[in-house]
């Protein structure tokens, strides 16, 4: 199978569902020339020409609204939005529209569109460019959030979310674009909705999505170390949310620890694990824990900005605590 | 003066143990020495001293519960006297759990769940002790705080013997119908001392391959030694049988230290001092109060300590003392006229000696059939720590000292 990176699966994804179905079209910021942001359009325009990829003004409220407008009259719109900061100016129209539309027009049309959007911190772009707003959506009913944390994912993602007949976001990780991984070639899907244990392990689940799946991965071999088997579920749709797998997981192991890089309060780890003590209290060894980003703007300065943002060791510490025995 | 009493140590393997009773209640005036509380070890129920004088301003750990060994359990200090932090501890095996502000219907629920304190453990831990019929006061919590998980229930069913009644397990429709082929029968708990006695006897003949060497003695001349020295004191200073054993046995084991030996992580760890308990029957099972340094108590000494350690071990009321680690054990069925039997070593010992009663029986002595007095002994040991022919010139030995009896008195 062949190794590419996280950038490239995307634009695999975007040009097979191109050439698959000519009522997917592609637009954003400089999406056509300058290839988009992180380069994941790149050469389309050259392939498709320009009334399937067209530039927009930098009107975030124009490019949701055209999206939805899109989807309604009949085509497939993929459109970009160069951070999910920017996302805010695009809520009305997808929160407000996309969302509603077929609940409030009696089921009369649906909303096919897909957004797709970086989101996370790390890359020293300050307190509003290095947000994580994907709970805002995922608390959205009628929205379906995706946050592919693999090459793999994001490929199989985007093209179910372009072939999806809901509106879906589709939200990248700046620092994942350089990540290389096996992506099958060709027609590869990864169904919306479900969660995928990325590595096996007896004594505890580890639930991330996006980056800090690759977080968790990377404590877990720490952990190993120790002689602790770590599970790591990564959930990749945060709405719907796929509790199967992450329950499964929890009555194996019995504990769990949930890893989001956004802030703590109201997050997806506080979602999680209310619906682990829901649905499986009696498999429960420990209380679950919750790895999250600090609450405060995300910093500039570069220790600081590290600081807030959840790291392996801190995982490794908050799977100790869990385990920590005494007397014995 | 703050003064905290803790869960003490009584006997090298215990590791927890229960209050019985408190003899005090909170708010008493104690005094140094005097009875606090009665606890139950997994041998026997022993009473707790206060070790300071005041009042007895706070007791940790309630009626029934069971904590590790050196936990506090109480405190003493004077009636005004602040007493820091105290308030907020708790022992950990018996967390209470954090509860917000119930509502009336909640209250509702939670009075019927468990009564008493509530013991803290992990809901995977109270799923499986359910299933099994556990109670969970009875498992030492190792996790955060003391929280019972499943770990630990799963350690207490493996340690759990398989003979142990379970009580039957909450009926579901779907439950079959008992085997016709058993036989009515009533299930029993087991006692905390008959739990001990389980796990240890089956471990003892588990691990420690034991041989058996049997020797018959000419009781008469060390019974009539025992008659003059009984003539010379009264009542309470009488000697038994079983405490001139006891000399014997001290004596011998002073010549042979490879019998006052233990076998412990493939090494020989032969013992300083001579420490023999006598195997006392009660009704809730056997107990092994110990006598120290037999060797150097002359034995009016020993007599009188194991008289008052029997009537204690008796009347449910041995003191740590009585615990001090053995290195053999006497268990002497005599006054049950058994000729002769053979125990089973008591871990960590290398042996054990059963001794039959003394019956007169016709013995052959210069070609002549003669009545005498005489008693079986039979020496079970480890033979990872020594041989036959040890036992065997242990034995002689020990028989020469019973039939030349001065020995004892010397």
């Amino acid at each position: 199978m062949p190794m590419i990176t996280y950038r490239e699966a995307l634009h695999q994804a975007l040009r097979e569902e191109m050439s698959r179905d000519e009522r997917v079209v592609v637009f954003g910021e400089d999406v056509v020339a300058y290839g988009g942001a992180y380069g994941v359009t790149s050469g389309l325009a050259k392939d498709f020409g320009d009334h399937r990829i067209m530039d927009t003004p930098i009107a975030e409220g124009v490019i949701g609204g055209a999206a939805v407008g899109a989807a309604m009259g009949g085509l497939r719109p993929v459109a970009e939005l160069m951070t999910i900061n920017f996302a805010l100016l695009a809520s009305d129209a997808l929160i407000n529209h996309a969302a509603k539309v077929l609940h409030m027009f009696g089921g009369q049309m649906s909303v096919p569109l897909v957004v797709r959007m970086v989101g996370g911190g790390g890359a020293q772009l300050a307190s509003t460019h290095s947000q994580s707003f994907e709970v805002m959506f995922a608390h959205v009913p009628g929205l379906k959030v995706v946050t592919p944390a693999t090459p793999a994912d994001a490929k199989g993602l985007l093209k179910s979310a372009i072939r999806d007949d809901d509106p879906v976001l589709c939200i990248e990780h700046a620092l994942l674009y350089r990540v290389r991984g096996e992506v099958p070639e060709g027609e590869f899907l990864v169904s919306l909705g479900k969660a995928e244990v990325k590595r096996e392990g007896k004594d505890i689940t580890l639930v991330a999505y996006s980056r800090m799946t690759l977080v968790a991965l990377e404590a877990a071999d720490r952990l190993r170390e120790e002689g602790i088997e770590a599970e790591v579920v990564d959930l990749r749709s945060l709405r719907p949310l796929d509790m199967e797998t992450v329950l499964a997981s929890v009555r194996k192991t019995n504990r769990a620890v949930t890893i989001e890089e956004t802030w703590r309060t109201y997050g997806i780890g506080a979602e999680v694990a209310s619906r682990i003590q829901e649905e499986a209290f009696d498999y429960l060894d420990a209380p679950i824990q919750r790895v999250a980003g600090v609450e405060v703007p995300i910093p500039y300065a570069k220790h600081l900005e590290q600081a807030a943002i959840p790291d392996a060791k801190r995982v490794v510490e908050a799977v100790k605590q869990l385990l920590v025995r005494t007397g014995g | 003066m703050v003064s905290e009493v803790v869960m003490p140590k009584m006997g090298y393997d215990m590791t927890e143990g229960t209050i019985v009773r408190w003899v005090k209640q909170e708010g008493d005036e104690v005094k140094h020495g005097e009875v606090i509380a009665e606890i139950e070890t997994t041998k026997v129920t022993v009473e707790v001293e206060a070790y300071g004088s005041g009042v007895l301003r706070k007791i940790m750990v309630s009626e029934g519960q069971t904590v590790p060994v050196g936990e506090v359990i109480a405190v003493i200090a004077g009636r005004d006297e602040a007493i820091p932090g105290i308030e907020e501890k708790s022992a950990p095996a018996v967390t209470e759990a954090p509860r917000p502000a119930a509502s009336s219907a909640e209250a509702a629920v939670g009075a019927k769940e468990e009564p008493g304190p509530r013991v803290a453990a992990s809901p995977v831990a109270r799923q499986i002790a359910r299933q099994q019929g556990v109670d969970l006061k009875l498992i030492r919590g190792t996790g955060p705080g003391g929280r019972i998980i499943k770990e630990d229930v799963e350690a207490f069913l493996k340690k759990r013997p398989a003979e142990v009644p379970r009580p039957a397990p909450v009926p579901t429709a779907a439950a079959p119908a008992a085997a016709p082929l058993e036989i009515p029968h009533e299930e029993r708990d087991l006692s905390r001392i008959r739990q001990t006695i389980a796990r240890r006897m089956a471990e003892s003949k588990r691990v420690a391959p034991h041989f058996y060497v049997t020797s018959d003695i000419n009781m008469t001349e060390v019974l009539k030694l025992r008659q003059s020295l009984n003539a010379l004191v009264e009542e309470r200073g009488k000697i038994s049988v079983t405490d001139m054993l006891v000399k014997a046995a001290a004596k011998t084991l002073r010549e042979f230290p490879e019998v006052n030996a233990s076998f412990a992580e493939g090494k020989l760890r032969v013992y300083q001092r001579i420490n023999i308990g006598i195997a006392v029957a009660l009704d809730q099972g056997l107990v092994t109060p110990v006598i120290a340094d037999c060797d150097t108590k002359p034995l009016s000494q020993i007599a009188h300590e194991a008289k008052e350690m029997v009537e204690r071990a008796r009347t449910g009321r041995l003191r740590p003392e009585d615990f001090t680690p053995g290195t053999f054990t006497i268990s002497n069925l005599g006054m049950f006229d058994v000729e002769e039997f053979v125990a089973v070593i008591n871990p960590p010992e290398a042996a054990i000696l059963a001794v039959g009663s003394v019956t007169a029986r016709p013995v052959v002595v210069d070609g002549e059939v003669k009545a005498a007095d005489r008693m079986k002994v039979t020496l079970s040991a480890d033979h990872r720590v020594l041989d036959g022919a040890v036992a065997a010139r242990f034995l002689q030995r020990f028989k020469l000292f019973l039939e030349q009896p001065l020995h004892l008195v010397s």
